[in-house]
């Protein structure tokens, strides 16, 4: 019999692929990129499976606006990738320093 | 029965293709393990009745998100080899960073399945109604209860449109482009005129 459980695990497995992602490709911002939407696609899995076992939509709905943000993120996030390559001809970004914040 | 089989099917491809899309070498191979990701999770949602979320994700991360990363991926000439330098250095410290989270989960689910708190329950008002299908219960919110927070989500796409077009629009040099200031600016006495002459009166030979 599959539960709650069964998803949550699920969801917390891809949430950690994602972040162990981020760590491994520290170099590559486009495999970073992914990473994090694979850990918004574990949120949004956690969400439809509370909202199914809660038996409240709104669970549906947040998940909706979860991926609205996500394609803006990954416009802008890209649209910032594709200017920082034509600037410098690379997209390593484990030592961006151009601003010295 | 053919619940269990699908949700394992579904779930074991979910993580098998999440954990290529990190590990990958390509990032070309990244992006179509990434879509296989986002199929099986939709499969998922369809298991609990989401179909409409499912279909959403299809349709918005498949057809737009990863399709954009395909786009990028390829249009830039990167040496990946390159990037991937740190990868070794950098896996025993990603490792431990996802030891220490995915235990953090496996105690929460644990201290859950304890006996979960107390936090209220829901009223009632979203729950979904008897009879109505899922696209029907969440037009329903959506365009009732929720209706402001749906135009603000639509408010955040225009914004994230219009960032992404300002961002990557450059101005080129030698483009003969539209003046339109100077098409508006213009007057009548200095635009051609359309004249009829009389036959054999229009040119001095």
């Amino acid at each position: 019999m599959i539960g709650i459980e069964h998803y949550v695990v699920v969801s917390s497995i891809l949430f950690v692929l994602g972040v162990l992602g981020i760590f491994l490709n520290r170099k590559n911002v486009i495999v970073i990129l992914m990473a994090i939407e694979l850990i918004l696609l574990a949120v949004n899995i956690n969400f439809v499976a509370f909202s199914s076992f809660l038996h409240d939509l709104t669970g549906q709905i947040f998940a909706m606006f979860v991926l609205t943000v996500a394609a803006g993120e990954a416009a802008i996030g890209l649209a910032i990738l594709v200017i920082y390559f034509r600037g410098r001809g690379t997209i390593a970004v484990d030592d961006v320093n151009r601003m010295k914040g | 029965m053919i619940q269990t089989l699908a949700f394992y099917l579904f779930a074991m491809l979910t993580i098998a293709s999440g954990a290529i899309t990190i590990l990958a070498r390509n990032p070309v191979h990244s992006v179509l393990w990434l879509i296989l990701a986002f199929f099986n999770a939709a499969g998922l949602m369809v298991l609990v009745g989401a179909e409409f979320i499912a279909m959403l994700l299809v349709i918005v991360y498949v057809g737009a998100v990863a399709v954009l990363f395909l786009f990028v991926v390829m249009m830039l000439d990167i040496d990946f080899a390159e990037l991937r330098a740190g990868f070794i250095r950098n896996f025993p410290l990603g490792i431990a960073i996802a030891v220490v989270l995915l235990a953090e989960m496996v105690l929460g689910i644990g201290a859950y399945r304890a006996g979960s708190l107390k936090l209220g329950t829901p009223d009632g008002s979203t729950a979904p109604a008897e009879g109505a299908s899922n696209i029907e219960a969440i037009g329903a919110l959506l365009y009732g209860r929720y209706l402001f927070l749906f135009e603000a989500a639509g408010i955040i796409l225009l914004v994230a449109m219009i960032g992404a077009i300002v961002l990557t629009h450059r101005q080129r040099g030698g483009v003969r482009g539209q003046n339109i200031a100077k098409q508006v600016a213009r007057r009548p006495d200095e635009a051609t005129v359309n004249v009829k002459p009389e036959v054999g009166k229009g040119v001095q030979l």
